[in-house]
């Protein structure tokens, strides 16, 4: 089971990393912003998965400070670029 | 063995990698966005599951139920919020007429 769940890890942390093509050659900042937010629910994906494989309860808490962390980062990006309509 | 969890990972798996896919070959932003916010919410929903799987009847389950209920409110809000953001933007939304369009007009440049 533990093989199972770091082959999973590494599946999780290598679409992380195809997901910030995105970001990088996003033509403009919304195709950015998408990427951004698919590589921080991914890396949400790594860090429980990482929780459940060592068994430790402590690291659930990094997982769900992280996904406060990413909402509030899209949150924050879409008002400073966008003025203060949005 | 625990089937449970290893069924939910290879949806896991099979959702990411269509996920990936979507958003590095669609042609536009909202249908970029479409793909990463459906595919992600599967495929990440799923792994949680899968953990919720391996941990069993145990305190751990409860917490990872919370950051599954937590990533299950805000995702979507996310998504929302990124597609107004490029709706103010004044982007346009790509249809297939579009490009017949500007190729025709390219090919008149031409």
């Amino acid at each position: 089971m533990e093989q199972i769940l770091t082959y999973a890890i590494w599946f999780f942390v290598g679409s992380a990393a195809v997901s910030m093509v995105r970001v990088v050659i996003g033509p403009s900042s919304a195709d950015r912003m998408t990427g951004l937010n698919m590589v921080s629910s991914q890396v949400l994906a790594v860090l429980v998965l990482v929780a459940v494989r060592e068994g430790r309860s402590s690291y659930l808490d990094v997982a769900l400070v992280y996904d406060i962390f990413g909402f509030i980062g899209i949150l924050a990006m879409a008002r400073y670029f966008g003025g203060s309509r949005t | 063995m625990n089937w449970g969890a290893i069924l939910f990972l290879g949806l896991g798996v099979v959702f990411g990698i269509i996920g990936n896919l979507g958003v590095l070959i669609l042609p536009d932003v909202y249908t970029r966005l479409q793909a990463s916010s459906t595919a992600s919410t599967t495929s990440v929903f799923s792994a949680i599951v899968a953990g919720m799987f391996v941990v069993g009847w145990d305190p751990m389950a409860g917490k990872i139920a919370v950051i599954a209920l937590f990533f299950f409110l805000t995702s979507p809000i996310s998504a929302h919020i990124i597609a107004r953001y490029a709706w103010h933007r004044e982007i346009i939304p790509w249809r297939r007429s579009y490009a017949e369009r500007r190729s025709l007009r390219e090919e008149d440049d031409d």
